[in-house]
């Protein structure tokens, strides 16, 4: 087993940057579109280097879905990107009729999700996006965990026939997947192999997984850490393989516990496998102003929640 | 190229396949349907340039975006006729495993239709993406919606049409239904729209009437000069004045027929007023 090390911090909004330049340059079809937030998106380089290929739609997300469902009408692959809240409560019928229940092939790319938005506050940290879109029928519902993942989510997407929702974060954090890894949609990886409890996180959550298992070895605890960055389509088979091994499973999300990983995992444990489950997620709750890791410890999103988690689970065996 | 004889037989032939649908399943909107039959007929027969066959890849012919998916009736009876799917379809409209949705959708995989549409207030960002698709592609064909006059409520279009006269997006034609009613009454009691051309016209587009919307020539007449200012920095929009229910007597100068179907003795009447031309389904 690989062991995972930082190998420095990035933002996961950059990686979508990165992943968007490289589209720009390797496939003449993908084309961007965004709400007046550019900057925070990182994809200046897309536009300077594809100037005729985005589409700067001020502040009106309505308009952005509808002219991305239109846009694929002869061919083109849209990318379609704001502030998660923006891409998804603010235009959920939009995005119902215009995108999902057409079938069009546009990419929903969502920076700024969850509580690590930081100081900004409730208004912009929504907790409830994975939700919303994971219910859409035909949609594909994606949260990778650092740069070279969304970078490679980015990439993985434009080759990817139907609408997706790929949702990342603002704040600098561990890069530690191998810059080269493969992106498969819907394909769970498993990071570290374990035999007493099972850890399912996504996005910002896996890295802190990664170093809940550290400390669970230390205390004598086998954790199994598997990433899901898809959400949806689940991969039922990695999660039933661990958990018939384990026993026990924590999930771990920055999202509420209503609607989330947490809730697509139950099902597909109930439907299977029951398996006792402790959900490291925001209690139906909204957010708040502070920075990301004061934030995260407030709302229980942070290793030291899993470990928790994982201690509190082992005793339902 | 049909003559207008032949449209005007279209036209009510149309109008017979409307009232025919909506009775059979007693739901659907004939009113606006009929209010923009003329529309409908002279797009599809006269001014829009399509291809032979009825592949849907959207390259190298015009398209048109319905917004208002309510007036699917109008919409569903001018695509088959217009060979898009066989006419004996219309027999299935909002019928339990039909391709004629309720309000008109892609996902059913009926020929014509290019997006979903009923919830209002959509159709114009789609139509305007289309248009940039068509300039992306060197593609010099042109793009047309149609829009309800109460569906102007909805802020999406004013988000659109800032957009639109901004980017210059001068190959999209988009037409508004002004018939002055929406469900609820006279869309001046509702919620005032005021002057739709005005509106428009302020946004920086290039702005026609068309006087009569179901005098057929003037139609016709108001969408080849709306193509003819397209290519010229903005887009064009046509303010086309029509009758909800026209073509019926009991069915004009009224909201009532918005989204009522007419009972047995109330479709004679209305079929006695537009007798058989080309066939009913």
């Amino acid at each position: 087993m690989t062991k995972y090390t930082d190998q420095g911090k990035q933002d996961t909004r950059s990686g979508y940057g990165a992943g968007m330049t490289e589209l720009g340059r390797t496939n003449p079809n993908v084309v961007a579109l965004c709400a007046d937030l550019v900057g925070s998106l990182k994809i200046d380089t897309f536009i300077e280097e594809n100037p005729e290929r985005f589409f700067q739609v001020g502040i009106a997300e309505a308009n952005m879905m509808g002219m991305a469902a239109g846009l694929t009408i002869g061919g083109k692959i849209p990318f379609a990107s704001t502030f998660a809240n923006f891409a998804t409560g603010r235009v959920y019928d939009q995005i119902r009729q215009s995108i999902a229940y057409s079938d069009k092939n546009v990419k929903i790319c969502a920076s700024h999700s969850g509580l690590t938005l930081g100081e900004d506050g409730a208004t912009h940290q929504i907790l409830e996006d994975i939700g919303l879109m994971k219910m859409l029928p035909g949609m594909t519902v994606i949260n990778p965990c650092d740069f070279n993942q969304t970078k490679a989510a980015t990439i993985a997407i434009a080759e990817h026939h139907g609408p997706v929702y790929l949702r990342f974060g603002r704040p600098k954090v561990a890069n530690f997947t191998p810059v080269d890894q493969k992106f498969e949609i819907g394909k769970a990886l498993m990071l570290n192999e374990g035999t007493d409890v099972t850890i399912i996180a996504t996005g910002h959550l896996v890295w802190q997984a990664l170093l809940a298992a550290e400390s669970l070895e230390n205390q004598g605890i086998s954790a199994e850490v598997i990433n899901i960055h898809t959400i949806k389509p689940l991969d039922d088979k990695a999660i039933l393989d661990s958990v018939k091994k384990t026993g026990c499973v924590v999930t771990a999300e920055e999202h509420n516990y209503l609607g989330g990983l947490g809730e697509s995992v139950a099902r597909v444990l109930a439907t299977h496998h029951p398996t006792p489950q402790e959900f490291v997620a925001t209690q139906d709750t909204f957010g708040e102003s502070g920075t990301p890791e004061q934030l995260m410890e407030k709302y229980g999103l942070n290793n030291k929640a899993i470990e928790a988690a994982v201690l509190k689970v082992l005793k339902r065996k | 190229m049909p003559n207008t004889q032949e449209l005007q037989d279209l036209v009510v032939q149309v109008r017979r396949d409307i009232l025919r649908m909506v009775h059979k399943v007693n739901s659907g909107h004939p009113g606006g349907s009929l209010g923009c039959t003329e529309f409908f007929v002279a797009l599809y027969n006269e001014v829009m340039d399509l291809k032979d066959g009825f592949d849907m890849d959207g390259i190298g012919e015009d398209l048109f975006f319905l917004s208002n998916g309510h007036i699917s009736p109008v919409f569903y009876s001018v695509l088959a006729r217009r060979g898009y799917f066989p006419i004996d379809e219309l027999n299935t409209f909002r019928l339990i495993d039909s391709r004629l949705q309720g309000h008109p959708t892609t996902h059913e995989g009926l020929p014509g239709v290019r997006v979903a549409s009923g919830s209002l207030g959509q159709g114009m960002s789609v139509a305007i993406g289309a248009a940039l698709a068509k300039k992306l592609n060197g593609d010099d064909h042109l793009v047309f919606s149609l829009h309800g006059d109460g569906e102007l409520q909805e802020g999406q279009n004013w988000e659109a049409i800032m957009y639109a006269a901004g980017n210059k997006v001068d190959n999209l034609i988009s037409t508004v239904d002004r018939n002055g009613q929406q469900i609820d009454g006279a869309t001046e009691d509702v919620l005032p729209i005021g002057d739709v051309a005005d509106k428009f016209k302020v946004f920086g587009w290039d702005v026609l009437e068309i006087e009569d919307g179901n005098d057929l020539e003037q139609v016709i007449a108001g969408l080849n000069e709306a193509k003819s200012r397209t290519g010229k920095g903005k887009p064009v929009c046509i303010v086309m004045n029509t009758e909800m229910g026209n073509g019926v007597d009991f069915m004009m100068h009224t909201h009532a027929w918005h989204g009522k179907a007419p009972s047995d003795e109330q479709l004679a009447t209305a079929l006695e007023q537009n007798p058989e031309t080309l066939g009913d389904y």
